[in-house]
């Protein structure tokens, strides 16, 4: 299998991705969407790395690294969005607005 | 051979796996309601693991059906159903005039990645299953304790700084 199919899949889920980020109103949604486009950019990582001449796992050892940084910032993410929840009982985008002047 | 493509296992297994992952994100993005949000969110990540693991990297396969599949979309799961009152339908998305306008962008955007991915000629191309000339996680162990040792423990003080950063951010602020 050659290398063109796996980018192909990479493009197609960032653009599901960015469509969900730019359009939906939920937070947690375009959250969810941010985690997708991470994703496809892992797929891009994985694939170089399998189809590099010779195979080297640098490409791994990298997405193993954007893996643990998606994770930390879904954990702040999701923190935030809690405490805005609380103070303005609302999880849609078009409510945070606390610091537009 | 069908379109040019050789019938193999892996080319098989390649169409079924982004079959799952397109029709899990179409089904992300156009359902409303949150729970099925979630299940569709468990098929992206699963399909993508499988994706993972078909292209020989096991370990990170694994790492991506236990962080993605399992903590995370437990995670949003959880926001999810904190976040909601009573009615399950996530709010509603932007106008429809915005939502044609950025549909129009992304796909163009899309458009014009795919027709530079095909014009260009990748210097690599194999066929081989398994390229690797070790089991991946012995080769990812050498990598990680020998060459990037200083962005592994980076990582390991970023996801403490992260986890204590989470806890002060939602905690309830005493009167």
């Amino acid at each position: 299998m050659a290398l063109q199919p796996f980018l192909a899949l990479g493009v197609v889920l960032f653009g599901l991705g960015l469509f969900g980020a730019l359009t939906k109103r939920n937070i947690i949604i375009v959250l969810i969407s941010i985690e997708m486009m991470l994703n496809a950019a892992n797929i891009n990582l994985v694939a170089f790395s399998h189809f590099s001449q010779p195979a080297s796992i640098e490409g791994q050892v990298y997405a193993l690294f954007s893996i643990a940084i998606a994770a930390a910032e879904v954990a702040v993410g999701l923190a935030i969005l809690l405490a805005y929840f609380r103070s303005r009982n609302s999880a849609d985008v078009k409510d945070v607005d606390l610091m537009k002047w | 051979m069908l379109f040019g493509i050789p019938i193999t296992g892996q080319t098989i297994s390649y169409f079924v796996l982004a079959l799952i992952i397109m029709i899990s994100g179409v089904m992300l993005m156009s359902l409303n309601k949150v729970m099925h949000m979630a299940v569709a969110l468990g098929g992206v990540f699963l399909g993508v693991a499988g994706i993972f693991i078909l292209l020989g990297a096991d370990f990170v396969g694994m790492v991506q059906i236990l962080i993605y599949a399992g903590a995370i979309t437990i995670l949003m799961v959880f926001a999810l159903m904190l976040t909601q009152r009573g009615d399950d339908t996530a709010s509603p998305s932007a106008n429809g005039w915005r939502t044609a306008g950025v549909l129009v962008f992304v796909v163009l955007l899309c458009g014009a990645f795919l027709l530079v991915l095909r014009g260009t000629t990748w210097p690599v191309s194999q066929s081989a299953v398994n390229p690797y000339s070790q089991p991946t996680v012995n080769l990812i162990a050498n990598a990680l304790f020998h060459a990037y040792t200083v962005p592994f423990e980076l990582v390991s003080l970023l996801l403490t700084v992260a986890l204590v950063g989470a806890v002060v951010i939602a905690r309830k602020e005493e009167e």
